[in-house]
């Protein structure tokens, strides 16, 4: 009798929390899956800080900021979010050629719109913007997608894309990219038109490099080999390998990496923490946490396939995809896979506006998820 | 003609879901390339890279940054940096911290008395950095060390610049000082921009201003080997060493004047007192002298507990800054003000003289207010009533206008409120209302607003404090016609690369307006009066100077005599003797110079306090400065030893 009561109490518990998640429209997979990177992240930063409260709280406060975001944004119907993107869209654009005039200039770039109150970067609002008003224009139109639907995707992409660069932000510029390219692949562009635009990306190639920052050309070189410059740009490249490969398996124990705690390591608790993680937590905290993310990656994947209109679709596996290119990008550069671009270990690093953009985006893939059977 | 395009939306949905696996496919590939990737880093080369990462021990050598000058308005340096030698630990190459704290002390290197709140501060540092244990070593003390140096790794002297106050306890309530970074500031830091600076500002000019002063440190990394001895790495790993420069803090101007300073600490000294003068026109603050003072220099040097016990517990309070934080009834300097409120609320006719028979009462009230002069001082109109400080003319004012009133245009004159100076710590004093009281008592029968407590807000008693800085503020307001500057020490800073000084601008708050302008020449010529009439109270402290000189005097209780009993001087206990007050501003026709003195248990503003106006006045518009005699140092803390570590904090 009594373990039939303990067990409906449990059970009870188990359905009221689903019908909790269910009327706040958010799903119950997705959000623990965030939620235990999340928690993997503070967790970390508290070491890779040196271990420094204040900055630690910050980013909790910040969290807990995404996550109210997040979950309002879950509650908004599709059908709005589709039709307000191209006016947010435009007014990005607008802010951004703002910022190529006006901005602030922080760390040698201009990213930064101060708007009194709040200093503003416009660029992260793009990388929302920009993917949902691709879906948006595709949403009444069939397939297979036209080139004059071609031409004007890689003008709504082009545009916000190449003022990002310009800021010089190639990190974002990136991001914002290919989250609009992801829109177009998925939105069902033939193959023989994709084969043909790889080709010619890869020989505009040349042509990137003549366009590019000395500093992003630097990046690149060494890329192709740190060693030749140790104590410049080389330099993180090779101290965030000996991080890595010093960790082993097991790691050398939390708050026990020297390279790190010894500041060898730079940006040790932004860009480069996924360095800590293998110094202090080893190839096993690195694997656990690809895996949380992949876990993460496919439950987005999967909510995005059960969505049942064009924009939905699109929309919801860009975000996921473009999820899935912060980490790939981050964990590539940081174990010198990739060149080093600006981008975020998503959900982990300290700092940036990325935490917010990327819940709110997650906001409308539960937004897209659970208004599903209301859409036609 | 073409193919007819229409949505599809089940071959859409196909498609997308072909798409989405491929897409799924290939991110699955990208990440286990990259755990391919860790694989070979954590696994295949772990040996590698552990030996690169054991090469990497390297010590970072903090390179604390030089703190920015203090001078004052003529290039007078206040604060300056001078060598010594510190002693400092690093936490990661001592095998037990306390065992080494304890063995230093029965060296007698770092105080007994300390050695708990030692541990607990090195134990908030950062692992890998220097934490100062002592601040200043005597020659001696560096050789004692040097002899068991080898039974103290991780224990080492260095050469490091200390603040050094060259005018000793002048200024010091203006400038404050620099005392050692406790466990508790260190939560307040950014400890990197900290490293290897031992002292940060605790009051004055050296708080307010920290972020300018101090700059941010830099460090040299230093391979070592296991003894933690410096080594040169030739060739092997590509390991690279990394310096970073530390960045200066910037100089900083301060409006006081040295030698006018000197001149009001001369005055006050032996007295416990206060005296703020400022430039009406700008606001700046020339001397802001609180006595007693105290060496701040004993800070720097890390003050023991026994000397910093001996300045907290004196009876006199050298570390009470009265200028800001002394809050006194303001006694009769207030007159004038109250002149001012008759005068702009239209309840008294500046030219209508009152008689006043020594004592004034309320109507249906049998209680006598007595007059400081028990004869009375005859008919005295508004002017006459300033000159003499007729307490009857004051009283039956007050009666006239209310507490409404007069809180209102007080406040506007900054009772009540805080003047803004630009260092911490200032009180706003008291503007007492009807409204106040009734929120600051709990008993029904003690909230009401009394017509006696208006009559006696009238002289300045009662229950309105202000401090000496919210004086002068006021009467710099009444010199400059109502234009209101913002009281401020800080007036320049030069950038510590370009060596540029940037001027600061004078904050100059909303005006006092009047409804009649020239209300401000009728209490100005009341105050003329004071020091120019033969029936005025400072006739005689201010006669004969070539400038004229606006000022009142006060004498505030300091206990309340009761209706028929005589109050002597000599009979009165020192401390209970009244504070004697005088603020004024000269020359009268085109201000320069705003002054107000306190000074406790003075006994007359016109006797004591006037005449250390008189002193400012003429050293700074006479060039006239007397003979110098040794400045006022707290007498406890010159006479002991300056050896010690840690301050107890402020």
């Amino acid at each position: 009798m009594y373990e039939d009561w303990q067990r409906s109490k449990a059970q009870r518990a188990f359905t009221q929390t689903g019908e909790f998640m269910r009327r706040f429209n958010l799903d119950t997979q997705l959000v623990v899956g965030l939620g235990l990177v999340m928690a993997f992240g503070l967790f970390v930063l508290y070491s890779a800080s040196g271990e420094k409260l204040a900055l630690w709280e910050a980013q909790v406060a910040r969290f807990a900021l995404a996550l109210g975001l997040m979950t309002l944004i879950a509650q908004i119907p599709p059908q709005w979010i589709r039709r307000g993107a191209p006016a947010v869209y435009v007014l990005g654009v607008i802010m951004l050629v703002l910022v190529a005039l006006v901005g602030d200039t922080s760390l040698g770039a201009q990213r930064w719109l101060n708007l009194g109150i709040v200093r503003f970067q416009p660029s992260e609002i793009m990388k929302l913007a920009v993917p949902l008003t691709c879906a948006w224009w595709l949403h009444e139109r069939p397939v297979p997608v036209s080139w004059r639907d071609i031409g004007v995707l890689l003008l709504i992409i082009g545009i916000p894309a190449a003022l990002i660069a310009k800021q010089p932000d190639l990190g974002t510029a990136v991001l914002v990219a290919s989250a609009g390219v992801f829109v177009l692949l998925l939105g069902g562009l033939s193959w023989q038109v994709i084969a043909g635009g790889g080709a010619l990306f890869t020989a505009a190639a040349p042509v990137a490099w003549h366009f590019m920052h000395d500093y992003q050309r630097q990046r690149v070189l060494t890329f192709l080999d740190p060693t030749q410059d140790p104590l410049g740009t080389g330099y993180h490249i090779i101290q965030s390998q000996i991080a890595i490969g010093s960790g082993g398996v097991f790691g050398k124990g939390w708050m026990n990496g020297s390279q790190a705690q010894l500041e060898f390591l730079p940006e040790h608790s932004t860009d480069f923490i996924f360095a800590v993680i293998g110094e202090e937590l080893g190839l096993l905290g690195q694997a656990v946490l690809l895996l949380l993310y992949a876990f993460v990656i496919g439950r987005a994947l999967f909510m995005a396939m059960d969505a049942r209109d064009t924009f939905g679709r699109l929309a919801a596996g860009s975000i996921a995809l473009t999820f899935a290119v912060y980490v790939v990008v981050n964990a590539g550069m940081v174990s010198g896979i990739l060149p080093v671009v600006g981008v975020p270990l998503p959900l982990v690093s300290y700092g940036g506006t990325s935490a917010v953009t990327l819940l709110a985006g997650f906001g409308i893939l539960l937004s897209i998820h659970s208004h599903r059977k209301l859409v036609r | 003609m073409g193919r007819l395009r229409v949505k599809n939306n089940l071959l859409e949905q196909r498609i997308f879901t072909g798409r989405v696996t491929v897409a799924g496919a290939i991110v699955a590939l990208l990440l286990f390339t990259i755990l391919g990737r860790l694989f070979y880093l954590q696994v295949v080369q772990h040996d590698y890279y552990a030996d690169l990462s054991q090469g990497n021990r390297i010590r970072i050598d903090p390179l604390p940054p030089d703190r920015g000058i203090i001078v004052d308005r003529r290039g007078t340096v206040l604060a300056e940096n001078t060598p010594a030698y510190q002693l400092e630990l690093t936490p990661e190459q001592v095998p037990n911290i306390r065992d080494t704290l304890t063995r230093l002390a029965t060296l007698g290197l770092v105080n007994q008395d300390n050695l708990e709140p030692l541990y607990r501060l090195v134990r908030a540092s950062h692992k890998f950095r220097a934490v100062p244990l002592r601040l200043s070593m005597s020659d001696e003390e560096i050789s004692r060390f040097a002899v068991h140096q080898h039974a103290f790794p991780g224990v080492e002297i260095r050469a490091r610049l200390a603040r050094y106050y060259p005018l000793g306890a002048l200024g010091v309530h203006a400038l404050g000082y620099v005392g050692a970074i406790t466990d508790a500031d260190m939560e307040k830091i950014d400890r990197d921009a900290y490293a290897g600076t031992s002292v940060m500002g605790k009051v004055g000019v050296e708080a307010a201003f920290e972020d300018l002063l101090h700059g941010t440190s830099g460090y040299r990394q230093m391979l070592v080997n296991a003894e933690g001895r410096s080594v040169e790495r030739v060739g092997g790993a590509q390991v690279a060493v990394q310096n970073k420069r530390p960045h200066a803090g910037s100089d900083l101007a301060v409006a006081l004047d040295a030698k006018l300073q000197a001149v009001a600490e001369q005055a006050l000294a032996g007295w416990r007192g206060a005296v703020v003068a400022m430039d009406p026109m700008t606001g700046d603050v020339l001397v802001l002298a609180s006595t007693p003072g105290f060496d701040p220099n004993l800070f720097t040097r890390g003050i023991s507990s026994r000397d910093y016990r001996a300045l907290a517990d004196s009876l006199d309070r050298p570390m009470f800054n009265r200028v800001l934080r002394g809050t006194y009834p303001p006694g009769s300097t207030i007159k004038p003000l109250m002149a001012l409120a008759g005068l702009e609320y239209g309840v008294i006719d500046p030219n209508y003289a009152r008689p006043c028979p020594g004592w004034f009462s309320l109507p249906r009230s049998s209680h006598r207010y007595r007059d400081w002069k028990k004869t009375g001082h005859g008919h005295a109109d508004m002017r006459d009533a300033i000159a003499t400080s007729c307490d009857v003319y004051f009283y039956a004012l007050a009666d006239l206008l209310g507490i409404k009133r007069i809180h209102e245009s007080m406040t506007h004159l900054g009772f009540g409120v805080r003047t803004g100076i630009d260092i911490p710590g200032e009180k706003p004093g008291l503007m007492p209302s009807a409204e106040w009281k009734k929120k600051a008592y709990k008993r029904p029968q003690d909230q009401v607003w009394f017509p006696g407590e208006t009559v006696i807000v009238g002289i300045g008693q009662g229950y309105l404090l202000a401090t000496p800085l919210q004086l002068a503020h006021a009467t710099a307001i009444i010199a400059a016609k109502g234009r209101n500057f913002r009281p401020r020490l800080l007036t320049g800073i030069r950038d510590p690369v370009s060596g540029h000084w940037q001027r600061i601008a004078p904050a100059e708050g909303e005006r006092v307006r009047l409804n009649d302008e020239a209300n401000w020449d009728v209490i100005t010529e009341g105050m003329l009066r004071v020091t120019e009439s033969n029936r005025g109270t400072a006739f005689g402290a201010l006669r004969g100077t070539p400038y004229h000189v606006a000022g009142k005097t006060g004498t505030a209780q300091v206990f309340s005599i009761g209706q028929n009993q005589k109050y002597r001087e000599a009979d009165v206990a020192e401390r209970l003797r009244d504070h004697a007050l005088f603020v004024a501003f000269a020359p009268a026709e085109a201000p320069r110079l705003a002054i107000a003195v306190l000074v406790e248990n003075g006994g007359h503003g016109a006797s004591v306090a006037a005449p250390m106006a008189r002193a400012i006045f003429d050293a700074y518009l006479l060039g006239k400065y007397p003979a110098p005699k040794a400045p006022a140092v707290a007498a406890a803390a010159a006479d002991a030893p300056a050896a010690g570590q840690e301050p107890v904090g402020d």
